[in-house]
């Protein structure tokens, strides 16, 4: 059954040409008796800004569906269409049952009111019927795990306090279709556990899930249907695993080959110039996207301009923060006027995931960088686990696989 | 389980506009009902600042234009109570105008989170001038005691005048709040507007003594201010047979309301959906 189908959807934002955010009314005032006596000059040209540009999509009931896209993709504004938040342009939204936006844990709290009186207040205007509240209110106070602090204005808690009573009713909310815009960028790794657990929860018994967030291992772990946004379009839209695909294919600065066809054109100097570099993976399956088991293998070749030169190659691996992992080279050996070519495996289940940049140096007699090709490559490693339910970013520059942790029953009680 | 469909898109006929208000009346409620919670929060005196305010006003009004202003020589009754439904129209008036005029914005991130009816924001300020008329009439009453004064069954109007009072500064609280939005220069002129809107309005004096001032012009420009044609008709049913109805500012009053309620309601209903935008 469809319960939620979006036709043709687009919303458009008017933008200033003259760019004054801060319209005043002495200038609206200005404009104004302007365009009375000057009415064929037009000083306020607006220019049209489509958020969202003709967006076609049906979700199924018990439907987790995961909006993925960069940052001013429209994602959120799809989001504040879905919620009432902003009305569409042109196109209709239709609903079947009751829908419940979470944009923001806490919406509405008043600091001054006491836990317990705001429960009431954001369960209303989350659209609850006090009835419901009440019901639920142990369950919340519970939930949040501030039973000791029900009747203390909001204002004294700690921010995580305040994070928690937020979701925990907006989790206990029952509505038939329920949308979450990035709330797990918040709260300690523990409540982001809980809350990912309590939508799985809500998607489990019969509810439509529609989610947003920049954390694509929570996407995937949670939804089974995805929608991908760029520039306001949908690109793509389906099972999760094929969206996500897409979208990682498409933002990454991947490169991944480089090849320079005569020494003339290609960087270097006068003593070596870089041939080739590349990174596949170093397996049967051929795939479009590393995820942290494939193996990779690195082949670099580049011409050597010198007679009787005893080179060897040091290649640098760095974090996207520009962290050096790892520093390595071969051993030096004497090289005659030619192509020189170096290899070089990285084991799956080694690297963690995240952004990965290389560089390459070729030092001479042990000691001499003849020169330094920085950034030869870049690519990305996407997250791959199981055997676990938690979706919060893995730590570590690395998750190596080769140290082994082993537990045993010792001893029964 | 609920399974109407709801269709989301650019227009919405004015019945599903109010059964909409109709569905989020508990919302309604609880957003009354934190405005006077949060009132007095963190206050000493709390509820009885509401006493005191119109207390003092009264005291002084009654000093200030009675004693010092002379106005009391010629009154047949004690002059506090004759500016007691000054006070206590003005004071409804000029908060309800304050409280409408800020509401959308102080609200902002309910407006920018959630979906509702957004009128129900500034509906919902009634109660928070309402708590504070009840307690003032109460003060009238105690005051009546003390002079011995005996209102008559006219008394059982005055919930109706404080709603058109209410009406009057919700058709321009409205439209205030409306342009705060967009242009927050509205939070400079509404307070500017109640500081002075005391004196042109017949809070400490009587509509009377405008009248018998030579000035024919001023009187007919004076009977226009709707606050006026409010006390006027507040005087004539709280103080027994002391003020004749005024439907010279009756008229002007009802006139006002019925333009500015409707227009009002027309503008905010065209600016609502883009507060998201503005705010």
């Amino acid at each position: 059954m469809t319960v939620l189908s979006i036709e043709n959807v687009s919303k458009r934002y008017q933008l200033n040409q003259k760019g004054n955010s801060t319209d005043d009314l002495r200038d609206t005032v200005t404009r104004w008796s302007n365009s009375i006596f000057k009415p064929s000059k037009n000083h306020n040209k607006k220019e049209d800004f489509w958020a969202l540009k003709d967006i076609n999509l049906e979700v199924k009931q018990g439907d987790r569906l995961g909006l993925v896209g960069a940052n001013g993709a429209g994602k959120s504004t799809l989001l504040k269409v879905l919620s009432q938040i902003t009305e569409p342009t042109n196109g209709i939204v239709k609903v079947k049952g009751r829908m419940a936006s979470l944009l923001e844990v806490g919406t509405g709290f008043h600091p001054e009111l006491t836990g317990r009186e705001n429960i009431f207040l954001n369960g209303a205007i989350l659209g609850m019927q006090k009835s419901e509240i009440v019901k639920h209110f142990d369950a919340i106070v519970d939930f949040a795990g501030i039973s000791k602090f029900i009747d203390t204005p909001v204002k004294r808690y700690s921010s995580g306090m305040y994070v928690r009573l937020g979701f925990a009713i907006a989790a206990h909310l029952e509505p038939e279709i329920l949308v979450v815009d990035e709330v797990l960028a918040v709260g300690d790794a523990d409540f982001q556990k809980k809350s990912i657990g309590k939508m799985r929860d809500v998607s489990n018994s019969g509810r439509t899930l529609i989610f947003v967030s920049h954390n694509l291992t929570a996407v995937q772990g949670l939804c089974n249907k995805g929608a991908y946004l760029r520039n306001g379009e949908l690109i793509k839209s389906g099972k999760i695993d094929e969206v996500v695909n897409e979208y990682v294919k498409t933002v990454s600065k991947f490169q991944l080959k480089q090849n320079w066809a005569t020494p003339d054109e290609a960087p270097g100097n006068d003593q070596v110039r870089i041939k080739t570099i590349s990174l596949t993976p170093n397996q049967e399956i051929l795939t479009d996207n590393f995820d942290t088991r494939t193996p990779l293998k690195m082949v670099f070749e580049y011409w050597n301009m010198m007679d009787n030169a005893e080179l060897n190659v040091s290649i640098f691996l760095y974090s996207m923060t520009g962290e050096c992992i790892f520093n390595i080279g071969d051993d030096a050996k004497f090289y005659q006027q030619g192509i020189v070519r170096v290899e070089c495996d990285i084991p799956g289940d080694f690297l963690n995931d995240g952004s990965y940049y290389i560089s390459a140096m070729i030092v001479k007699d042990r000691l001499a960088p003849v020169f330094f090709f920085e950034d030869a490559l870049a690519f990305d490693i996407l997250d791959y686990r199981e055997g676990t339910d938690w979706y919060g970013k893995w730590p570590g520059a690395v998750r190596p696989k080769m140290i082994s942790v082993n537990s045993v029953q010792k001893e029964l009680l | 389980m609920n399974s109407k469909e709801r269709i989301i898109t650019a227009k919405k006929s004015i019945t599903d506009y109010l059964n909409e208000i109709w569905d989020f009346k508990e919302l309604f409620w609880i957003l009354a009902k934190r405005d006077i919670l949060v009132k007095y929060k963190q206050t000493v005196l709390g509820i009885g600042w509401s006493v005191i305010r119109p207390l003092i006003t009264m005291i002084v009004m009654a000093f200030a234009f009675g004693k010092i202003g002379k106005l009391d020589t010629n009154t047949a009754i004690p002059f506090t109570l004759v500016v007691a439904p000054g006070v206590i129209i003005w004071l409804f008036f000029s908060q309800s105008l304050q409280a409408l005029s800020q509401s959308i914005v102080l609200n902002s991130n309910l407006v920018s989170k959630v979906y509702f009816p957004r009128l129900i924001i500034p509906l919902s300020t009634i109660f928070l001038g309402l708590v504070d008329v009840l307690i003032s009439i109460f003060l009238f009453f105690i005051i009546c005691i003390w002079y011995q004064f005996l209102p008559d069954w006219k008394l059982f109007l005055v919930p109706f005048f404080i709603l058109l009072t209410f009406m009057a500064a919700f058709g321009i609280g409205l439209i205030s709040a409306v342009l705060n939005v967009k242009f927050r220069d509205i939070g400079q002129i509404i307070p500017f507007v109640i500081q002075f809107g005391y004196f042109i309005s017949p809070v400490g004096y009587l509509t009377e003594s405008v009248k018998s001032t030579d000035h024919a012009w001023y009187y007919k420009l004076f009977v226009l201010n709707p606050v006026t044609g409010c006390i006027d008709a507040l005087r004539w049913c709280m103080l027994d047979d002391f003020a004749n109805f005024n439907w010279d500012s009756f008229i002007p009053l009802i006139l006002f309301i019925i333009f500015t309620f409707f227009y009002s309601i027309r503008f905010f209903r065209k600016h609502e959906n883009s507060f998201v935008d503005h705010i």
